[in-house]
């Protein structure tokens, strides 16, 4: 992160930086609905399409924390409804021992959110990325993980 | 030299005269007072480096996997080497784990299995000394005389220092073995188990983040954690990685989370705790703490057991489709 961007992070008009891990074939699709359906939804969100839940490397999430990210959601097809049968319930049990590991480490629960969206919930899409809005923004910016670069010339 | 050790040898002695095995791998004894490294012995006029005793701390899984490999350049034809190992409880739960996982063969394996009423732990001892360093320990029974480098002699009772993991080690015995060397172990004591992990998520987010950066500001990221567990066999580790790039080589404390988590992480549902991590740790890091936090979710969230059985699936390879979700935002 550069020292202007952390300026405008700290100052009062700090936004949450929130980077959305979605599945190429329910969420990505959810949150395309929510556009072509005019709902509105706060622009603090970052997406990163990804084929499947099951293709998310844990330590994405815990990069994106780690480089500037001040929340993660990560959503999939409901369970049932994989494009890969069982990927997302794979993991599911990753998620949970990630978030509970994160937690344990003294990180803020309210930053990681995972959550299921298919491609009929445009509504829903847009509901829950403002409750994890919500959430983040209780918790302030983050400051824990944060790598600090140097500055240089 | 105990009855186990001479046992073990005459064994280990036998399987390589008769072409059972091709080499074995044990531990022999090492420069350090309170220290054994692993050996390879080849022929049976090599047995009498083999011992057994209370500081066989380390974990000998982690040196079957490279056995199994095909040396690099060698063309034509390869067959993979019998391997004899000798196992603690600890020990043949990896082996268990490195089987399901495809990195040694069963069939090419020949495992000694010897009942163990819990190991050394060198950190325990050096406290009980106080701040002195270690000129000589011998053990002797159930208690270690050890020497100070002031020369200051102290008897210190092998109960008052076991290794962490071994004081609530519920397997004391091989689960897998092709032979028993020795008398069975004395059964496990009751113990509450993750006391210390309950404990400390009892604590404040703010002091667990405290504790954490004050442990893992001393990490120095030599990976010696790493190297001493069976667990970790990869060609390439995620630390090293450069496609991408996880986390960067410096002891900048974001790093050191990230590669504290990531190695944590990976041993979800696959951890037998063996201790050797903490055993290998020059800083004296409680990594125990945090393996143990996610063998306690796995064991409550998935009822899952690590690498008792060969027929189990692990943790993180299998579900179930009624698996908890209340962690989830509006599941």
């Amino acid at each position: 992160m550069t020292k202007e961007t952390n300026e405008k992070m700290s100052g009062d008009g700090w936004e949450p930086r929130i980077i959305a891990f979605l599945c190429n074939w329910c969420s990505y699709a959810g949150a395309d609905l929510a556009g072509v359906s005019r709902i509105q939804y706060p622009p603090n969100v970052r997406v990163i399409r990804v084929p499947c839940s099951g293709r998310i490397n844990p330590l994405f999430i815990v990069k994106a924390l780690q480089t500037g990210a001040d929340g993660v959601l990560v959503s999939g097809c409901h369970p049932g409804d994989c494009h890969y049968i069982s990927g997302n319930l794979y993991a599911r049990r990753k998620f949970a021992l990630l978030k509970s590991l994160l937690e344990y480490v003294g990180i803020e629960p309210q930053r990681v959110h995972f959550s299921w969206v298919s491609a009929a919930e445009g509504a829903r899409f847009a509901e829950i990325l403002g409750k994890v809005i919500d959430s983040v923004r209780s918790v302030g910016p983050a400051n824990k993980m944060i790598k600090k670069f140097e500055e240089v010339a | 030299m105990n009855q186990v050790e001479e046992t073990l040898r005459q064994e280990v002695a036998k399987l390589l005269e008769d072409g059972t095995i091709d080499v074995f791998v044990g531990h022999e004894a090492a420069s350090l007072p309170l220290k054994t490294s692993p050996c390879f012995v080849r022929s049976p006029k090599e047995v009498d480096r083999l011992v057994w005793n209370r500081i066989c701390t380390s974990n000998l899984a982690t040196y079957l996997p490279q056995l199994f490999k095909r040396p690099v350049g060698l063309k034509g034809e390869w067959t993979p080497p019998k391997v004899g190992v000798v196992a603690k409880g600890c020990d043949s739960r990896s082996i268990v784990g490195l089987i399901k996982e495809k990195q040694i063969p069963r069939d090419r394996l020949f495992i000694i299995g010897v009942g163990c009423e819990g190991m050394i732990d060198r950190h325990s001892v050096g406290r009980a000394l106080g701040v002195v360093g270690l000129a000589d320990a011998k053990v002797d029974g159930n208690s270690v005389q050890v020497i100070g480098t002031d020369g200051r002699e102290k008897r210190i009772d092998i109960a008052d220092v076991l290794a962490a993991s071994c004081r609530e080690c519920q397997h004391r015995e091989a689960v897998l073995s092709n032979l028993t060397v020795g008398e069975a172990p004395s059964s496990a004591p009751e113990v509450s188990h993750y006391a210390n992990v309950a404990e400390f998520e009892s604590k404040s987010p703010q002091e667990r983040w405290e504790h954490w950066v004050g442990e893992l500001s001393r990490c120095i990221r030599c990976y010696a954690c790493r190297q001493a567990c069976p667990n970790c066999y990869c060609e390439e580790c995620f630390a090293e990685e450069t496609a991408p790039k996880w986390l960067g080589v410096t002891t900048d404390l974001s790093d050191v989370f990230v590669f504290h988590l990531g190695r944590a992480f990976h041993q979800a549902g696959r951890c037998v705790d063996c201790g050797a991590c903490v055993a290998a740790c020059p800083q004296g890091i409680d990594l125990r703490l945090l393996n143990q936090k996610i063998n306690k979710d796995v064991e409550e969230l998935f009822e899952a057991q690590v690498s008792l059985s060969l027929e189990e699936a692990e943790a993180l390879s299998s579900f179930r489709m009624e698996d908890d979700q209340s962690f989830m935002t509006e599941p």
